[in-house]
């Protein structure tokens, strides 16, 4: 694989760029792998580059519907951040900062990692004593966390509503200096980049049909380009997973809701962190083109039609002018809408199933770009061990049964209340 | 936006209603011995399907009552609206 640099650009520049290797091959499937990983998103394709990297399985296919990175990791809003209470979600997400950190090294692909901090705003004094349990969980769990106060707030964002009279006035916020954004189509791309030049089969346009399962076994998977066996079969399929578990006569824990994100027309550079709104559930950063972009509330019911429904739209920009007036004097450039498989309890999923050699990684709610890395090495560890790592123990499908529930907001199962 | 026929009330925007979701969910029988499994199946297990969707909704800022709605759910097309209490196709 050509390595890339300034050197490598300066070369190519004298040939008019017209030389770049392709970054990843279009191979036709073979007839059979050791491992078929479902969907080309960014967990897919992270899965099959650390089963190459870490465990030396190369024998690997991704098989994608559309293609790479056209789902939710080309949808989101970038952020990421490790700024949870419970501990399974906090050391989970801890461990996946460590690899944000070092992943356009690690993946010689520039991933445009801003560690620029997230800010949680507060609007009562209930809401401070919240934050700073929370900010104290994180910190005994080795998360970096500070509380500020009103005019910390204001110092780093004074375009927000300091005014008097407010109706949620700010009363302080609970920052994580460490999170930040990253270049989300980077991180799907550099991803299929390594995984393909470690021999991992890229197999876009390839729908998956059906399964074949022999004796509680997995043995293949039908597609839209031919039967193909598999020893192993990963699902990393988000919005889509419960279409898949139908064919495999499963019923989970999961429900496909909308949501949206939206970009203003870029602007001069004004926001230095991620801002939440603590009235509701509205959050905006800056990105490097200038463009604000914003998200919030799912559109609250069940939904597979990956674009959005305006009065969700306009009750998210509401908070977002209640919290940043200025937005209010933007145009909107692009809105668009992503599926997230909800699950019951708000945390993720990845474990084995009850089909020998199944795996499972879904789950992720509104929050799965952040776990990108986390999700791709833990899964990949899950399959390629045949067991769970530490890491991922506690995302297990049995917690359902058992009544070990990661309910990190304590919403319980109505996942369309936020 | 979507437009709700309210058996009650007539042709609503979304706007009025709250979504109570999956419709088809049972709870299981009072007074029965009754499994973990099952509780699990109530209280956390849903089909989700791509298509034709039995749902719950409430018409909060209407009648207040509830109802039932079959939605396809990636057309987002609604076929027929059902009193709480009516049975469904």
């Amino acid at each position: 694989m050509q390595k890339y640099s300034v050197f490598s650009l300066i070369k190519n520049a004298f040939s008019d760029h017209q030389n770049w290797e392709v970054a990843w091959k279009d191979p036709t499937p073979k007839k059979e792998y050791d491992v078929i990983i479902i969907g080309g998103g960014g967990h897919g394709l992270a899965t099959a580059y650390y089963l190459a990297k870490e465990h030396n399985i190369t024998n690997v296919a991704i098989i994608e519907k559309g293609w790479i990175g056209g789902g939710n990791v080309g949808r989101n809003t970038t952020i990421i951040r490790s700024n949870y209470m419970h501990d399974d979600n906090a050391l989970f997400s801890e461990f996946g900062m460590d690899l944000w950190r070092k992943m356009s090294q690690d993946l010689n692909y520039n991933v445009m990692f801003s560690p620029r901090g997230i800010i949680n705003l507060a609007h009562s004094d209930a809401q401070m004593n919240a934050y700073s349990r929370r900010g104290n969980s994180m910190r005994l769990n080795g998360i970096d966390a500070v509380l500020l106060n009103r005019e910390e707030v204001q110092k780093r964002i004074p375009m927000a509503d300091f005014s008097d009279n407010v109706r949620f006035p700010i009363f302080g916020g609970l920052m994580q200096p460490s999170a930040g954004t990253a270049r989300h189509d980077a991180v799907a791309w550099g991803y299929a980049r390594q995984a393909d030049s470690m021999g991992v089969d890229i197999i876009q346009n390839c729908e998956v049909t059906g399964f074949d399962v022999n004796n509680g076994k997995i043995v293949g998977v039908r597609t839209s380009k031919g039967d193909i066996k598999a020893k192993k079969v990963g699902l990393c399929v988000a919005g889509s997973t419960n279409i898949l578990a139908e064919m495999l006569n499963m019923t989970l824990p999961i429900e496909t809701h909308l949501l949206q994100a939206c970009v203003s027309e870029p602007v001069k550079p004004l926001l230095d962190h991620v801002v939440t709104f603590g009235a509701g559930h509205f959050y905006c950063s800056q990105s490097d083109k200038g463009e604000m972009v914003m998200g919030g509330d799912l559109d609250g019911y069940n939904s597979y039609s990956q674009r959005g429904n305006l009065p969700t739209l306009q009750h998210v920009l509401t908070e977002g002018i209640a919290m940043f007036p200025f937005l209010s004097k933007l145009k909107m450039l692009r809105t668009w809408g992503g599926i997230m498989d909800m699950s019951m309890d708000g945390s993720p999923i990845i474990d084995k199933t009850h089909i020998d050699g199944l795996y499972l990684n879904c789950g992720w709610c509104y929050g799965g770009f952040k776990a990108t890395p986390a999700s791709g090495w833990t899964f990949a560890h899950t399959i390629a061990q045949d067991r769970v790592h530490e890491l991922n123990s506690g995302y297990s499908l049995n917690r359902f049964n058992t009544g070990d529930l990661i309910d990190e907001k304590g919403l319980g199962t109505k996942t369309w209340i936020s | 936006m979507l437009y709700i026929f309210c058996p009650h009330c007539g042709l609503r925007s979304q706007n009025e209603f709250a979504y109570g979701g999956d419709a088809t969910v049972k709870r299981p029988e009072l007074n029965k011995e009754i499994s973990d499994q099952e509780w699990n199946n109530f209280v956390y297990l849903r089909k989700s399907p791509r298509g034709k969707h039995l749902e719950l909704w409430h018409h909060i800022s209407g009648c207040r009552q509830w109802i039932k709605v079959e939605r396809d759910t990636s057309t987002h097309e609604i076929f027929k609206t059902y009193k709480a209490d009516e049975l469904t196709e």
